[in-house]
């Protein structure tokens, strides 16, 4: 699949926003006043600049209120709806702890709840892809999950936290990528099913229908950089979750917290662009782009 | 709302004759022409004459090489469009509600007033049926065009859709599958219709007729006993060449 910046960044950085947004419900850090103030400023820069950048990739941005329309079916307006209620939930619990100094505790259960559903959601719209075997997968919330928690742990200063829940991103991390190479040929989808021709014999395909490109080679038989794959899942891994684990289990400096932050937001990038970069839809196999049958 | 329809009243389709499609691509030509003149945004070309041209289309013809266990190998031309699956993954996806499926004739269409251009359906079909419009940036889809079928301004042979009725080889049929003795019911159960990637459950209402197995070549070629070579070894001056060319230095190698 084409990885379009904008999604990437959408789904990465309000992952992030949400998981410091979980956190804060819960009560971790404790804070009020100032402090509070700026955790929550941070949860929402990310949150909702992920979701601004959503917008970017839409061919009529201006009509994406219709989005919250057809919640009952579609999981990308789910993920409307979750993510607006969430954020108008937690603020004025956010207000709570920074104008009041109070702490309306069933509210940010409520919104820490919310929040996980929100990041549940996001992850619904690419996993109900049945045209995506590598998506197709229980595994996909359960990333999308656990690197929003983890990283919001990191974010909000939970090193008791954060240091389970990282290793537990990259083991599941290292799971969806063992497991995901396979889903494709595992899935039975062939080019032989595709045109219902490899009842004959064996199909392979002999003339693209034009000679160019079209909008669904460019968007879902995307191949650009899958070279470099290897390369990125190190980095992935080690940016993403070794190097904070590592940084966390140094004796805490502010400077340090920045650096594990930094790293993990990078990691986090790289693996966001490898889950699209490497995510083959269904349709290449009629563009001879997938396996032979 | 994007919810489909439990059952339509009818079941309007295609029936693509893999048997004697040419590969001539008019009816990419003129479903081209026809929805880029007709109903909705037209379907636009990017740099037409330039260096890397590209453009939306509703129905393209791929071309496959099948190689049989025994016998030559076949080509044969694919040509694929919107199947109008009774359970449409496309549909379900729309946050906008711009997709839907119609209860009265299960034709998939797009409101491309309510689209966003999120791109979803089309990551959610198995065929590449749909295509953003490169121009005006809405989901464009085979509409099995819903401007002539119903249209009486047309004379009545032309109330079929482009690709049917511009077909040189009748290779493309257009009826209602909920009638059991429609055209396009009675071709299919005749010669074994079949569905595209049935495994991805989408119910697709258009039906692919398979190639008809072609008679073989006689192992035994009828010209062989009147051009059974007379002699293994050349004779005459090409023997003579032979047997000189031979005796020069590496000539038996």
């Amino acid at each position: 699949m084409h990885p379009a910046p904008s999604v990437i960044i959408f789904t990465t950085l309000s992952g992030l926003g949400f998981g410091l947004i979980f956190w804060m419900g819960l009560g971790y850090p404790g804070v009020t006043g100032l402090t509070a103030f700026i955790f929550f400023t941070l949860a929402y820069l990310l949150a909702v600049g992920g979701l601004i950048a959503s917008t970017f990739h839409l061919g009529h941005p201006e009509r994406a209120l219709k989005a919250f329309t057809q919640w009952r079916t579609s999981w990308l307006s789910r993920e409307g709806w979750l993510s607006v209620i969430t954020l108008i939930l937690m603020a004025v619990y956010g207000a709570g702890l920074v104008f009041l100094a109070t702490r309306w505790n069933w509210l940010g259960y409520i919104g820490a709840a919310l929040s996980l559903a929100t990041v549940y959601a996001t992850s619904m719209i690419y996993c109900q892809l049945k045209t995506v075997p590598r998506w197709n997968h229980w595994s996909t919330p359960l990333m999308f999950l656990t690197f929003s928690v983890a990283g919001g742990a990191l974010l909000a200063g939970q090193p008791r936290f954060a240091l389970p829940l990282l290793a537990m991103a990259g083991l599941v991390q290292v799971y969806v990528w063992i497991d995901g190479d396979g889903r494709l040929n595992r899935s039975g989808h062939t080019i032989a099913t595709a045109t219902g021709l490899g009842r004959i014999g064996k199909v392979r395909a002999f003339e693209p229908p034009h000679t160019g490109t079209n909008y669904l080679m460019k968007e879902m038989v995307h191949v650009v950089g899958r070279r470099h794959a290897s390369r990125l899942r190190a980095i992935a891994l080690l940016a993403g979750f070794g190097a904070p684990i590592v940084l966390l289990t140094l004796p805490f400096g502010h400077i340090w917290a920045a650096v594990a932050i930094l790293s993990h937001l990078i990691g986090v990038f790289a693996s966001r662009w490898l889950f699209f970069a490497e995510a083959e839809h269904v349709v290449g196999l009629y563009y001879g782009k997938r396996r032979a049958a | 709302m994007t919810a489909l329809p439990k059952t339509t009243d009818r079941k309007l389709g295609l029936v693509i004759d893999l048997d004697t499609c040419v590969g001539c691509h008019a009816c990419v030509v003129s479903c081209k022409g026809w929805n880029t003149e007709n109903y909705g945004a037209p379907l636009a070309d990017i740099d037409a004459y330039g260096a890397d041209p590209v453009g939306t289309f509703l129905n393209r013809v791929h071309s496959y090489e099948v190689t049989p266990v025994e016998g030559p190998a076949q080509t044969i031309h694919f040509p694929k469009s919107c199947l109008h699956c009774e359970d449409a993954p496309c549909v379900t996806v729309c946050p906008t509600g711009a997709s839907y499926k119609r209860s009265e004739d299960g034709i998939v269409l797009v409101n491309e007033s309510a689209c966003i251009g999120c791109g979803l359906c089309a990551w959610a079909c198995p065929y590449g049926a749909r295509e953003m419009d490169g121009a005006a940036k809405v989901m464009k889809k085979c509409t099995l065009c819903i401007d002539r079928i119903y249209n009486e301004n047309l004379p009545e042979i032309d109330r079929t859709p482009a690709c049917v009725r511009t077909c040189p080889s009748g290779a493309r049929h257009f009826g209602d599958f909920a009638d059991p003795e429609s055209n396009v019911s009675v071709l299919t159960r005749e010669r074994g219709g079949m569905d595209l990637m049935p495994e991805q459950g989408t119910k697709p209402t258009n039906k692919y007729l398979p190639p008809r197995n072609k008679d073989a070549l006689r192992s035994a070629d009828p010209a062989a006993p009147v051009l059974r070579p007379v002699t293994d070894e050349p004779r005459g001056f090409l023997g003579w060449l032979d047997r000189a060319l031979s005796a020069m230095p590496g000539g038996n190698d």
